[in-house]
């Protein structure tokens, strides 16, 4: 075999991987992928932050394990080998979460079974991971889970600020003393349609500041 | 007249491309247009002239509104001093209710028409007549005591979620008015609904006097108490407790007549949207299995929102269905709606903002198919004239 030229770790290349997903490439408000759990666990800032580290765990290990197996995985079952990988990792992040955070685990109940169905984890996997070496899918993942936890929070910052007035669990307008002053919580935000609404705010925002998310008509 | 002319006319150029302020362009000819007739004339192509063009649409309903507001402004003065125990004549009933809603009115239009004008600047677009009804409606489908911030950050999410979003005045799918209100409703109940928001003053605490409720013909009839309703006279003159501008049927059916009268309103939409409560009453009364379902059909027209919404809210042209077909059953399908949430779902008393909100976003379908089927049938029509020949 021929000595090929060994890239460095941390290259150009390499960190964009980890970056664009976080950018101009994100999961939730460039490519509008994993919109449902998006909503359904932004209520509060807490089971946002945890419902982002399994994701960001799942889709970073997983994305190790399939690149490490590209070569093996015949053609045709390919997408249960990924299914397969991706739900006994959930199943490891469920329980871990039952032991230690039961009461989050309670919170996001069926939502971290259900990250073996989010599309973010499955495009990865197929888009990328099947035709990579594992360190850079490694960082793929990595940046493709950050970025869509990254948006979660920010989701869940909002709604759980102006929805409930507390921020993980403290009462922040309280102590503001925004209540004494005629504030009231906006009960909008704890609803679903809210969070579809802060995540189009979300996306306005960003296209205005970088134009080339800007379709041409 | 002349000295406002040559103003402008002075002013022109700092407006026009390479003035100081060419930016502000639409502003400028915003205001222009609305003092003097425009003088633009169209170049080429056929066109109708009309003198009824969109200004003058937008103040003919303002002008309907009219009646509603100024009953709205007397009802509001009359509930409190009613609920409070003390002996009004009709000016200071006016005059009361007048100062309350006098700053719901300039709060609705200051935040949406500086959000408007803004949005204009930016995309440079021609400043749009729109918010004039939407700014005037706002008020009236409040609560009278209704915090000012509220009702501003709700007219801002009108406007914003509600028109801006999808092109500007005239692209919207909801009717940005409901809007408003569905936001306030769903974000603060508290303020929305219960017996004590539609009196002036009694959210504040206000003593009232012994053996009093502020309960609505709404709340009452939700909470099967049909034999405590006031009677059917006074809810069509409008006495009853209520949002401000919606209590009086007499005061709505005067705009209608304007409406209808001008061509600005659509009487098919107001007739369809009758005729659907009439019918989906009618046979309520039929199954008449609890007192709100047994309540006569005609009170469903003089109470809540029903004939406001089905006047001012349904013949809104942007929102609504636009052929002449879909316009009959977009109303009825209001109509059945309005009276199925109202009787059947207890959690929403009103249920004429969410009917006419929901047939909004069905609009373009409902055009659609009838647009659709128009088609067929004249193709039919055509294929048996060829088939004859």
């Amino acid at each position: 075999m021929s000595k090929r030229e060994r890239e460095p770790l941390f290259s150009t290349k390499n960190v964009k991987l980890l970056t664009e997903p976080l950018g101009r490439n994100n999961p939730i408000t460039v490519q509008v992928l994993g919109i449902c759990s998006a909503l359904a666990i932004t209520v509060k800032l807490k089971p946002a932050l945890v419902m982002a580290v399994s994701v960001v765990f799942v889709i970073a290990i997983s994305s190790v394990v399939i690149a490490a197996l590209r070569k093996q995985i015949p053609e045709r079952i390919r997408i249960i080998v990924q299914l397969v990988v991706i739900a006994s990792l959930v199943i490891l992040v469920d329980q871990v979460l039952k032991a230690y955070a039961f009461d989050v685990s309670k919170q996001l109940s069926v939502f971290v079974g259900l990250i073996i169905t989010n599309c973010i984890i499955m495009g990865r996997l197929e888009g990328f991971a099947m035709a990579n070496r594992p360190w850079k899918a490694f960082l793929d993942g990595l940046g493709n889970g950050a970025g869509y936890g990254l948006i979660l929070v920010i989701v869940a910052f909002f709604r759980e600020l102006l929805g409930s007035g507390t921020l993980m669990d403290y009462p922040v307008m309280e102590k503001l003393g925004a209540y004494s002053i005629g504030y009231e919580d906006n009960g909008m935000m704890i609803l679903p349609p809210m969070a579809l609404i802060v995540v189009g705010l979300i996306i306005w925002v960003h296209r205005s500041r970088d134009k080339s998310l800007v379709e041409k008509h | 007249m002349n000295f406002l002319r040559k103003k402008l006319d002075t002013l022109k150029p700092h407006f026009t491309e390479g003035g100081k302020l060419a930016k502000l362009r639409s502003v400028f000819e915003g205001f222009e247009s609305f003092i003097f007739v425009p003088n633009k004339v169209t170049h080429k192509g056929s066109h109708v002239r009309d003198a009824n063009d969109m200004k003058r649409t937008m103040i003919v309903v303002v002008v309907a509104l009219i009646p509603a507001l100024l009953f709205g402004a007397y009802n509001t003065g009359l509930q409190h001093f009613r609920a409070t125990g003390i002996e009004a004549g009709i000016l200071q009933n006016f005059w009361f209710g007048f100062l309350k809603i006098l700053p719901l009115i300039v709060v609705s239009y200051v935040v949406g028409l500086g959000i408007e004008f803004t949005a204009a600047q930016i995309r440079g677009h021609e400043i749009n007549e729109g918010f004039l009804v939407t700014g005037l409606l706002i008020p009236l489908i409040m609560p009278v005591d209704v915090p000012l911030w509220m009702l501003a950050l709700a007219t801002a999410f009108a406007v914003i979620i509600g028109v801006e979003i999808f092109g500007g005045p005239g692209m919207n799918i909801l009717n940005p008015a409901l809007t408003a209100r569905a936001f306030l409703f769903f974000s603060y109940p508290g303020w929305m609904t219960g017996d004590e928001v539609w009196i002036a003053g009694l959210k504040g605490g206000q003593q009232v006097i012994d053996g009093f409720s502020g309960a609505t013909p709404m709340a009452l009839s939700a909470a099967w108490e049909t034999d405590r309703l006031p009677s059917f006279l006074e809810m069509f003159i409008g006495t009853i407790p209520g949002s401000v501008g919606e209590t009086s049927t007499i005061a709505i059916l005067i705009g209608a007549f304007i409406l209808v009268a001008t061509g600005i309103g659509s009487w098919k939409v107001i007739v369809s949207v009758f005729a659907g409560a009439l019918g989906m009453g009618l046979l309520l009364n039929l199954i008449a299995v609890n007192p709100y379902m047994e309540l006569p059909v005609y009170y469903h027209f003089v109470m809540g929102g029903f004939a406001f919404g089905a006047v001012f809210m349904a013949t809104d042209p942007v929102s609504g269905a636009q052929t002449e077909r879909g316009k009959w059953i977009y109303g009825l399908l209001i109509g059945i709606f309005s009276i199925i949430f109202r009787v059947l779902n207890p959690a929403y008393p009103e249920g004429v903002m969410l009917a006419i909100l929901l047939m909004n976003v069905f609009a373009p379908l409902i055009d659609h198919y009838v647009i659709q089927s128009n088609i067929k049938r004249r193709l039919k029509r055509n294929r048996v004239a060829l088939n004859n020949r």
